[in-house]
């Protein structure tokens, strides 16, 4: 019975969002405010709904309710509480409800902060609720979550075992947030070209809401790499895996939206730049779902299924033609205010910025559809890897990290001479020097050199910049902390961006660094046997072997003594799960500050004789991890509301 | 208007250097995917290939002691003997699909500096598959011999 409520409710939920997207547009278009106020239910009423089938979705799985396929596909009886929650987001069915929830969530935040105006927001409710309503429609007809099983089975099949793990908790759910968090501002930027208001009031509207879904999507993304370093076993954080490129790409589009927005602020200029950004945010969301979910690519990530493909394509279709036609029929409309003075200003420093993000995002999106493309049209299969796009994003993101040195600090419209020399002689010198001492320790990586020495250099910019704020403060006769907390405080937006910066540079070391200094070495070692790496001796004692709720594992032993005499024992394993004709890699790892060691457990002898085994050091990964809590707490600072004393 | 052709040229440069970039990163970096029959029809000797099959049920070979991997890949119509140097991912096995980086080496062997596993997509029965036996007895020994829990 429940599950056929969850199905009713959904397609109720599905009705009910198109009809309070078409009244909000009406209510809008004719000034009634009696249907945007219809409307507005609607939004309310469609929360609840989906909410609740959220709720039976996970009483499914609570309950072990295998009559409906999906929980028999992703659980067992064996899968522990826990699991079983995150299992509901764990395939396609249940990650487009996820999403779908978290979109109306957004409404009804949206409808709760903004249902006082009525210029802009009627217009973007109608748009969200037609997102809405999508999603539902989705799970209508192509990707049904309640759908029944007949006969219904004794026992489910189980969870992937790769998704047994604390990660997949947040990263998808960090990730949807993202995504459609980016719906927001999307619909803000339609309904400023439906009401011909393509001023300001769209981005100042916009402006916290695009900051949480940049937010999110980045901590998405980090923690999908935390989760592939520690559950993947291969050593690494980032693959350029179509489906992280898929993330990847709307978030470059974000980041470039945040600055350019910035721009239309101060300086007026940018509309057209900035509503485009918007689109194509919002659309590369919607891509990425696609491909993800059609099949189109084999990958980690990929559900394939049926004809959702086709559903999300038209849908994307829809909204890229949509969208630009509103904006071409609004040409005229988005000619700029200001213009742009000087090569030298932050509006060129900002430009050059958004232009390496688009770069970046368009490299990222030629590389994933490239061999789609080729088999399509010259029947020639292509495989673009890890290779091409280190290549081609390497100097786009070194020159990011200078701009993001240069952008804060040089004056707007034209850059004196004395400007420059004040900003920039002191952190050019410094990431120089940097570069230099790198040099001479015997640092031989031309690139590993640059971009430390870049880092160095944008780490000055922001440390001089600080510390002049700071000490003005300090004039005024307060002591150092309370003066520095003052800046923080009265200019929460600047030093939020800074704090964000400084995260992304911290960032930027530790992926330097793992791919510059990690070295790895495999051996086949009997008991007793030592195989040494980097400084670290790690012997073999045995194999054993234990059964959890779950699977049963395969341990291996290993006594790791480092240079300074310190031991400790490492456990990694080979985890065997009934429902899987493989077994899968525990690794075991110590992380540090410098380094961290990281094993695999590979082949055994059966009868513990020996055990080949893999091991890593993989340098200054723990500072990827770090940035990304800097980078969270200036996303905190960047997002509180403005201190109006200042 | 002349400060207007300034950017215009800058952007022409700008677009010029990344239409430059993706053409020398897909030049230097893209892979030719090839399935064993290709391979064979025409091989290359020293040119990178990402190639494709399934792993011939009986042809895995493998020396833990010098970690050399060798294995063979078929399309059903023609099967290439592939060597690597390294434990197999989880995921490799017999019968089942594999992809692996490298190239032909003229030797009579391609030589994978990568192997991606690939799984399945057979929908498996919950319980009694036919590795479950076996690796219960595996437990069994480790548990008498192993020297932890």
């Amino acid at each position: 019975m429940i599950p056929e409520i969850g199905t009713g409710a959904l397609a109720v939920g599905a009705a009910l969002a198109l009809y309070g997207g078409v009244a909000a547009a009406v209510g809008a278009g004719t000034g009634r405010s009696a249907l945007i106020a219809s409307a507005q239910h609607a939004a309310l009423a469609v929360f609840a709904l989906v909410t609740g089938c959220f709720l039976l979705l996970a009483y499914a799985f609570l309950t072990f309710d295998f009559s409906v396929r999906y929980v028999a596909i992703q659980t067992n009886l064996a899968t522990p509480f826990y699991y079983r929650i995150t299992a509901v987001w764990g395939a396609l069915e249940g990650s487009i409800l996820l999403w779908a929830w978290m979109l109306t969530l957004y409404t009804l935040v949206m409808v709760l902060r903004h249902r006082a105006q009525r210029d802009l927001y009627p217009w973007a409710l109608a748009v969200m609720l037609g997102i809405v309503a999508f999603f539902l429609v989705v799970m209508t007809i192509p990707a049904p979550p309640f759908e029944r099983l007949t006969p219904v089975p004794p026992d489910g099949r189980g969870l992937n075992p790769l998704l047994e793990d604390t990660g997949m908790i947040t990263h998808p759910v960090a990730l949807y947030l993202g995504f459609t968090g980016f719906s927001v501002p999307f619909a803000f930027a339609l309904a400023a070209l439906i009401t011909g208001r393509v001023g300001d009031a769209w981005i100042a509207t916009t402006r916290r809401w695009t900051i949480i879904a940049w937010y999110f999507l980045s901590l998405g993304l980090l923690i999908g790499g935390w989760w592939s370093y520690h559950v993947l076993g291969w050593g690494g954080y980032w693959a350029w895996d179509p489906v992280e490129n898929a993330a990847f790409m709307p978030w470059l589009t974000g980041t470039a939206f945040l600055h350019s927005a910035m721009i239309q602020e101060r300086r007026r200029m940018l509309k057209l730049w900035n509503i485009s950004l918007v689109i194509l945010t919002f659309g590369l969301t919607i891509f990425g779902t696609f491909l993800t979910r059609s099949g189109v690519i084999a990958s980690v990530h990929a559900f394939s299924q049926g004809s959702i493909g086709a559903f999300f394509l038209s849908f994307l279709a829809l909204v890229l033609l949509g969208a630009f036609g509103l904006l071409a029929w609004r040409w005229d409309r988005l000619r700029a205010d200001g213009e742009l003075d000087s090569v030298l200003s932050r509006e060129s420093a900002f430009l050059l910025n958004n232009l390496a993000l688009v770069a970046a995002a368009f490299t990222v999106f030629f590389g994933t559809v490239f061999p789609l493309l080729s088999e399509a049209v010259r029947g020639v299969k292509v495989s673009v890897g890890a290779p091409f796009f280190n290549q081609v994003n390497v100097p786009l993101f070194l020159a990011l990290i200078f701009l993001m040195g240069v952008g804060p600090l040089i004056a707007w419209r034209r850059a004196s001479v004395e400007n420059l020399t004040r900003n920039f002689l002191g952190p050019v010198a410094v990431g120089t020097g940097a570069a230099a001492v790198l040099w001479l320790v015997g640092v031989r990586s031309t690139l590993a050199v640059l971009t430390l020495g870049l880092t160095v250099f944008t780490a000055g910019t922001m440390a001089l910049d600080f510390s002049r704020a700071a000490r003005a403060r300090m004039r005024g006769g307060l002591g150092l902390l309370p003066a520095m907390a003052t800046v923080l405080r009265r200019h929460n937006r600047r030093y939020g961006g800074f704090a964000i910066h400084f995260g992304i540079l911290i960032i930027a070391l530790g992926v330097t660094g793992s791919q510059a200094w990690s070295v790895q070495t495999e051996a086949t070692l009997r008991p007793g046997e030592t195989v040494r790496l980097a400084g670290y001796a790690v012997r073999f004692d045995g194999l054993s072997a234990a059964q959890d709720s779950t699977h049963a594992k395969v341990i291996g032993t290993f006594t790791v003594s480092n240079g300074r005499g310190e031991a400790t024992v490492m456990r990694p394993t080979k985890k065997f799960y009934p429902q899987e004709q493989s077994p899968i890699a525990g690794v075991d790892y110590r992380m540090g500050l410098r380094e961290d060691l990281y094993l695999v457990l590979g082949d055994f002898a059966r009868d513990g004789s020996q055990a080949t085994v893999k091991a890593l050091v993989n340098r200054l990964v723990s500072w990827i991890w770090i940035g990304g809590l800097v980078l969270t707490l200036g996303a905190l600072l960047a997002i509180i509301p403005d201190d109006k004393r200042a | 208007m002349t400060r207007h052709r300034k950017f215009l040229a800058g952007g022409a440069v700008i677009l010029a250097a990344l239409a430059y970039l993706i053409y020398a990163g897909l030049t230097q970096s893209a892979v030719y995917f090839i399935t064993p029959s290709e391979l064979q029809a025409a091989p290359v000797t020293g040119k990178a290939y990402r190639l494709g099959g399934m792993v011939l049920p009986g042809s895995v070979e493998w020396n833990p002691a010098t970690l050399d991997l060798a294995f063979a890949l078929s399309d059903g119509k023609a099967s290439v003997p592939v060597r690597h140097r390294g434990t197999a991912p989880d995921l490799f096995g017999e019968g089942r699909g594999a992809v692996v980086e490298g190239s032909w080496t003229g030797d009579g062997y391609f030589k994978a500096s990568q192997i991606m596993a690939k799984h399945s997509e057979d929908y498996k029965a919950p319980h009694g598959n036919p590795g479950d036996a076996s690796y219960r007895d595996l437990l069994r020994t480790l548990k008498k011999d192993g020297t932890a829990r």
